[in-house]
């Protein structure tokens, strides 16, 4: 099947090789294969000069068919595949898979692993943060912020080998609890990571939110309207920045979310300075939700005692976390085996991306880049 | 799910013996549930529940107009498209389901909404209309199922390459053996 919009640019092409006189649009490709595309993702420009006129995006060169692989396999072993779909937010994926097995099942998970799963999802949160605003600094072409926020990320990713064995890809959580418990330096160790995260979060803050150059090249582009937004089927930081105070941590908590006291940050202009600052706000707000749940955290069980091989009644469940890219859900239908027999993720990036065109039309190719790059896409899990 | 009524594909496919999942509304769900028969009234609509969630039923050549007046009646105020997928049933009853996942923030209700399709020719309308959000959803749904979504702009393929044959969402679609493409 021929894309349509692919065969205008193809046409303009053809009017172009005419000698008839006067301007025509270009077509310019960019990635899969581009180092701002974070992944392997293309997008089609037309441009005329160098404002945007149209963007095509092309994804799918990562689909692999999780979700039916997922449909073949048994539950525990879902988890393993939900964490390569966000493979920054390894935690955090984990958590919608588990979540919904046991919200399907009836299953209450110990309040000690309840906790430790709401640590492990916060670290995580920044961790992810830490490399937007990194890789987000590089889209502009600033170099340094990157080195300060890789080495505070890869002091988080030794925390979490510490946890669960691997510093990404974990499998740590369990439909019922996790793993194992904690070692007994975690919480030294994990209080002194916070002092440590706070001060980074804080460097990243100073190098960039009021550089003159950063602010000139994020305001006022790639605005969208909370209505816009909210049409588009954005979440996340994305959707926030628009005004719109939509956070599943709050409007639907899960875990023991409910228990802990933190805010929602939300942006006023829906522009790439709000997108990037909220998630500034966004990692303070972790590190004191990992605060007040350090200081609830009690000794007991971390498991649930339930069968090894999960096997959830019959029945269709919709369960959904707030990730660092946005509200990531699972709809699974279960036949009452051990395997589901439908499983389908509702991926934040995945929508987020869609509002591409809209959010790029009328700039110029550079802040394409920019706006790509607040969108803060994982390939992996806009493909599945 | 178990107030849904026989004509639920799951219940037809299921042993007897199968626990099902208890049905536990929320207090916003009950309040929602007592509230749509009445706004839905000549649609057709069937409501029932599935775990925590309002699940209602449209025939397939009313699912804009319910779409619609969900999006737009104050009660209401389906804003939010959360998901939209298709379930593959043509084993049990010969039909495709597809899934629509709504959320509203200015109520802080959520339902999901299904309608059905014929395992031949499977269409549904398209609700790029009422959500522009689920553009893409439908792309990939009809790259995978092979479900056409009358009056989508594009359906181009998304996730597959232009070339592919078949359609590997469906539980006909074998996992591992099929050639190269």
């Amino acid at each position: 099947m021929t894309d349509p919009v692919a065969t205008q640019i193809e046409d303009k092409f053809t009017y172009q090789a005419s000698s008839e006189p006067g301007t025509v649009d270009m077509m310019v490709n960019m990635g899969p294969q581009h180092p701002a595309t974070h992944g392997v993702f293309r997008m089609e420009l037309r441009v005329d000069g160098e404002q945007i006129q149209d963007v095509v995006p092309h994804i799918g060169y990562l689909h692999r068919g999780s979700e039916k692989l997922c449909e073949h396999e048994l539950y525990s072993q879902i988890i393993t595949l939900f964490d390569r779909f966000d493979y920054v937010s390894n935690f955090n994926n984990e958590l919608v898979i588990v979540s919904a097995v046991e919200k399907l099942m009836g299953v209450e998970p110990p309040p000690r692993a309840e906790l430790i799963r709401i640590i492990m999802c916060e670290f995580n949160r920044i961790a992810s943060h830490l490399l937007f605003y990194g890789t987000f600094a590089i889209d502009m072409g600033a170099i340094t912020p990157v080195l300060y926020n890789f080495r505070d990320r890869e002091k988080i990713q030794s925390l979490f080998e510490s946890v669960s064995g691997a510093r990404m890809m974990h499998n740590y959580f369990r439909v019922g609890g996790v793993k194992e418990d904690v070692k007994d330096d975690f919480t030294s160790r994990a209080l002194a990571l916070c002092d440590e995260l706070e001060r980074g979060v804080d460097e990243t803050d100073k190098l960039l939110t009021e550089n003159e150059i950063f602010v000139e090249r994020t305001t006022g582009i790639g605005v969208i309207s909370g209505e816009d937004a909210l049409d588009w089927g954005l979440s996340g930081p994305v959707l926030r920045a628009s005004g719109v105070p939509y956070d599943v941590r709050v409007d639907e908590p899960y875990s023991r979310y409910s228990e802990l006291d933190f805010g929602i940050p939300v942006g006023s202009a829906g522009d790439c300075w709000d997108r990037f600052y909220l998630r500034i706000l966004e990692a303070r707000e972790s590190l004191s939700i990992i605060r007040q749940a350090m200081a609830l955290l009690e000794p007991g069980d971390t498991m649930a005692q339930i069968r090894r091989i999960a096997r959830p009644p019959a029945g269709e469940v919709y369960a959904h976390c707030e990730n660092p890219r946005g509200d990531l859900g699972v709809y699974i239908v279960s036949d009452g085996g051990e395997r589901p027999y439908r499983l389908k993720v509702r991926p934040p990036s995945f929508c987020n991306l869609q509002a591409l065109k809209d959010l790029t039309v009328g700039h110029y190719i550079a802040d394409a880049v920019v706006i790509l790059g607040t969108l803060d896409i994982v390939l992996g899990e806009v493909d599945r | 799910m178990t107030t849904e009524g026989s004509s639920n594909p799951p219940a037809k496919r299921r042993e007897p013996e199968v626990p099902q999942a208890a049905v536990a509304l929320p207090p916003e769900g009950i309040a929602l549930a007592a509230l749509l028969p009445e706004a839905l009234a000549d649609h057709g609509v069937e409501v029932g529940a599935a775990i925590d969630e309002v699940v209602c039923t449209v025939p397939a050549d009313r699912l804009i107009d319910v779409c619609r007046l969900l999006k737009d009646e104050p009660s209401l105020k389906f804003e939010y498209l959360r998901l939209l997928t298709v379930v593959d049933y043509v084993e049990q009853v010969g039909e495709f389901e597809v899934v629509y996942h709504l959320f509203s923030l200015a109520n802080h209700h959520k339902m999901v909404v299904k309608t059905r399709t014929a395992e031949r020719r499977p269409s549904v309308p398209s609700v790029t209309s009422v959500w522009r959000g689920a553009d893409w959803y439908e792309r990939e749904m009809h790259d995978l199922f092979g479900v056409t979504f009358e009056g989508h702009h594009n359906l181009s393929p998304l996730v597959l390459p232009d070339d592919f044959d078949g359609f590997p969402g469906r539980k006909s679609y074998p996992l591992n053996d099929y050639e190269e493409w």
